[in-house]
């Protein structure tokens, strides 16, 4: 395998940010034939390092090669001639145009007038795609196929491109089971063809079916690149969160104190949340003045599973009972009378209203509860306002500065004191602490503890996973949106994490990995259908 | 050095008179073009001519008023002025049940549409701009069903709300003050004002949070559509005729300019009542002013056109910033 020719390559490459360093001295070799496999945790610079291979950034040092030579791409596109081609996780291409144009935007081929030769296209087009098992006629608009043939269309036109290089970034995360594996035959020919695939994603499944280098990266750097067969799976996760298994755990780095008395009856069941694509039967019960971890690598579904739970994702089936009573699925008024708030990943644009002061933030869902007949009482919310202004420690030039202007951390603040506001019996925290400095981080840290101590219920989703283990009374472990495992006790330890993180399928419990299988097949419409058919097929030979 | 304090500095001042642009800039419009008429317009300081300006004004600024309300949920009102030919329309079929009878109608029937509207845009996710242009075009259209051609009104209530007036100002000037206190009291101290300014700055955060989103926007385009609905009875008052063809006849764009103009970004999340108001009687004493200099309706359009650009302009160094 090394032997392969280099085709494309960064050496010493480091890539600053206002503020961050997203990579440093990263090195990294795409061969000829070769499937390479890039993983790493969410900021570890997977996304910089493909959009300097692809020419979106340019290398602040560091070189990056070509074919043999020092290459520099002005643009995305100077990349895409070079023969540099990008399948993004997000289908990008024009959803109201026929398949054959998409396949063929930009260059599509022209007639002696420099019209475009429809029947030539559409001949072409139909060509390129039966060898990706997509059977389609062309002329559609791309939008009425399938996710997955979407997907594939998309991967035609990369390839078509006479491309030397294939980048994929996470590209089965919409697809069927039977559509990764027409990909990963696309890929394992694109690899006998002398093409470099580069592989991104979390399944550690599917790296170890198709690829077969890896490299990691951790905190902007490489730290491994190696042949796939050679890296065990609990080594790879072990490198990927940068905890070597054998390191004996020191005194906790974090603010967390650790255990709370938690309440015998459960303040919230989730039962069965599923979700195409995303969950499959999903389960878990929180205690009050418990902090249960959700524990999953990126993608495992566990900012969904929250999401959820607080009705913001409408599911397929499955259903929540806070203190016994269920709640209206998908419906987050209806969560949010029956207790439970969610400080949502994405606090910029999903948690803060950023134009609205702090007071305005922090009085915005209890208003009605501050009001009289429609009119609020600016007195109460003053009152409201400024005892968890203190409580919280907001820091804020008043109550009436934007919260658009404040730190990170005031930010998650004003979003906790938001919550708190409301009386909440369970909190769901997901990445309360990400991008927030140390100080905010170790003060948003110790209120969890606080608040599980007061009696409440809290789901905590964090990827540091020395935070999450800390925090954490108990974690339930979750893998491509399927519960895999559970740590109470003394197995709430990163170690057992890690190993639980790391099991193939088939290590699982047993039971857990059939409830998967089933699951993934339920919402499936088609092999209901195909089910039905070999019934009727079975009757008629009976008969 | 001098240089660089003086390159530091300039920026600041200019972001700072910006700053006092889009706050006060539509204010110091106002009264700049007060003086300017003062000194230089013949006629311009009688009470007959104040007259004249306000009872003008009254319909574009009700309208304004609820545009001002759709723009801030990040939305926009284009029926306001096919409403406004619909109140008209049921006006004359139903004034001879007399006049307070006619006016529920006309409610009722302004209400409906912003039902229709709101209801489009909260439950089946329609963009605003295209669920109000369904509207603006059905609502002429159902007004003209309703009333095919121009008819007199003779009615001496309504003669009297169209150009009678207590202690020498029209009654439609204290219909049109009383709107606009009420619609700036709802904005500032309702929790439907609020949650509408939280809705219209970050429609996700305000969904996460719990706000009943749906029933807030309905209510603004419920809103929008009643405010459209007395200006064309008040409108219709003035003129003493209904007129469905012509009445409201571009009137969402001069409310849509009277909202700008005032310092109500598009992007929503903020809506300036005082701003809209005097945004509304800029742009009347702008025309006035032109008029009264014997310049020809075109030269009003342009200078409508550059004073939108400037108060989108202003609004803009906001949004960079």
């Amino acid at each position: 395998m090394t032997q392969a020719a280099e085709v494309l390559a960064v050496r010493g490459l480091t890539r600053r940010f206002p503020g961050v360093l997203a990579l440093d001295d990263v090195s990294f070799t795409a061969r000829a034939g070769e499937v390479h496999a890039l993983v790493g945790e969410n900021g570890a610079g997977k996304s910089t390092l493909i959009k300097v291979l692809t020419g979106v950034h340019r290398p602040d040092e560091g070189e990056l090669r070509y074919r043999g030579e020092r290459a520099s791409f002005a643009t995305p596109l100077a990349a895409q001639h070079a023969g540099i081609s990008t399948i993004y996780q997000e289908v990008n291409l024009i959803p109201l145009m026929s398949v054959a144009r998409n396949l063929f935007l930009g260059r599509e081929p022209r007639n002696r007038l420099g019209l475009i030769d429809f029947t030539r296209m559409h001949r072409e087009a139909e060509a390129a795609l039966r060898d990706y098992g997509v059977r389609v006629d062309v002329r559609r608009p791309l939008r009425t196929l399938g996710v997955g043939a979407q997907q594939m269309v998309a991967l035609a036109r990369a390839v078509s491109v006479d491309a030397r290089v294939v980048i994929m970034d996470e590209p089965t995360s919409s697809l069927e089971p039977r559509e990764v594996e027409t990909l990963f035959g696309v890929i394992r020919r694109l690899r006998d063809e002398g093409i470099a695939v580069v592989y991104v994603s979390h399944r550690l499944d599917e790296l170890y079916a198709v690829c077969d280098t890896v490299t990691v990266l951790r905190d902007g750097r490489s730290v491994h690149t190696g042949p796939l067969a050679e890296t065990g799976r609990v080594e790879l996760v072990s490198l990927m969160l940068g905890r070597s298994l054998g390191e004996v755990r020191r005194e906790g780095v974090t603010q967390f104190s650790g255990d709370h008395e938690a309440g015998r009856e459960p303040v919230l069941t989730a039962t069965g949340l599923t979700r195409r694509h995303e969950l499959h039967g999903v389960s878990l019960e929180i205690h009050p003045g418990e902090v249960l971890g959700l524990g999953g690598l990126l993608g495992s579904g566990r900012t969904e599973t929250a999401k959820a739970i607080a009705g913001a994702l409408p599911v397929d089936s499955g259903r929540v009972t806070v203190a016994g009573l269920p709640l209206k699925s998908g419906s987050t008024p209806s969560a949010i009378r029956a207790g439970i708030s969610l400080l949502p990943e994405d606090r910029k644009s999903e948690g803060i209203v950023p134009g609205l002061s702090v007071r305005e933030n922090i009085a915005l869902a209890c208003l009605p509860r501050l009001s009289r007949l429609g009119l609020v009482s600016e007195s109460r919310i003053d009152e409201v306002v400024d005892t968890y202004m203190k409580r919280l420690r907001i820091k804020a030039s008043s109550p009436q500065q934007k919260v658009g202007e404040l730190s990170g951390g005031n930010q998650q603040k004003v979003l906790l004191a938001r919550w708190l506001a409301m009386h909440p019996k369970v909190l769901l925290l997901d990445e309360p602490t990400r991008g927030i400095d140390v100080g905010a981080k170790a003060e948003v840290q110790k209120l969890i503890d606080e608040l599980a101590d007061d009696g409440l219920g809290v789901l905590l989703v964090c990827s540091d996973i020395e935070e999450l283990i800390e925090g954490s009374d108990r974690v339930v472990v979750l893998r491509e949106g399927s519960v895999v495992g559970e740590l109470a006790g003394n197995d709430v330890s990163e170690d057992a994490l890690m190993r639980a993180l790391a099991a193939a399928a088939d290590d699982v419990a047993a039971d857990g990995a059939v409830e998967q299988t089933a699951d993934d097949r339920a919402p499936d419409d088609r092999d209901e259908d195909d089910r039905d058919h070999e019934d009727d097929g079975e009757v008629t030979t009976r008969g | 050095m001098a240089d660089v304090a003086l390159g530091k500095a300039l920026p600041a001042d200019r972001s700072a008179l910006l700053r006092w642009l889009r706050d006060y800039g539509v204010y110091g419009g106002v009264v700049a073009l007060l003086l300017f008429n003062i000194a230089f317009t013949d006629h311009f300081v009688s009470s007959e001519n104040f007259r004249t300006q306000a009872i003008q004004v009254a319909p574009i600024l009700i309208v304004a008023l609820g545009m001002a309300l759709a723009i801030g949920s990040e939305g926009v009102d284009l029926s306001v002025g096919s409403v406004m030919a619909l109140s008209t329309s049921l006006l004359s079929l139903y004034l001879g049940y007399g006049i307070w009878v006619a006016l529920l109608v006309v409610i009722v029937g302004g209400a409906a549409v912003g039902l229709v509207n709101g209801s489009l845009i909260a439950f089946i996710g329609v963009q605003p701009i295209v669920a109000t242009l369904a509207l603006m075009v059905g609502a002429r259209g159902l007004a003209l069903v309703l009333l095919p051609q121009l008819k007199d009104v003779r009615d001496p209530g309504m003669a009297t709300l169209g150009s009678g007036d207590l202690a020498g100002v029209p009654y439609v000037v204290y219909i049109a003050a009383g709107l606009a206190l009420a619609v700036g009291f709802t904005v500032r101290r309702t929790t439907f004002g609020r949650q509408l300014l939280a809705i219209g700055d970050s429609r996700p955060a305000a969904q996460l949070a719990g706000l009943p989103v749906r029933r807030v926007l309905i209510t603004v385009y419920v809103l929008s559509g009643v405010l459209a609905a007395i200006a064309g009875f008040l409108a219709t008052a003035r003129l003493s005729a209904s007129d469905p063809t012509a009445l409201g006849d571009l009137m969402e764009l001069s409310a849509i300019t009277a909202v700008v103009v005032g310092g109500t970004p598009l992007t929503g999340g903020r809506v300036r009542i005082g701003g809209t108001v005097a945004g509304a009687v800029l742009i009347q004493l702008l025309t006035a002013t032109l008029i009264k200099h014997d310049l020809p309706p075109s030269w009003t359009q342009i200078a409508q056109a550059v004073v939108i650009v400037l108060a989108v302009y202003v609004a803009r160094e906001r949004g960079k910033r």
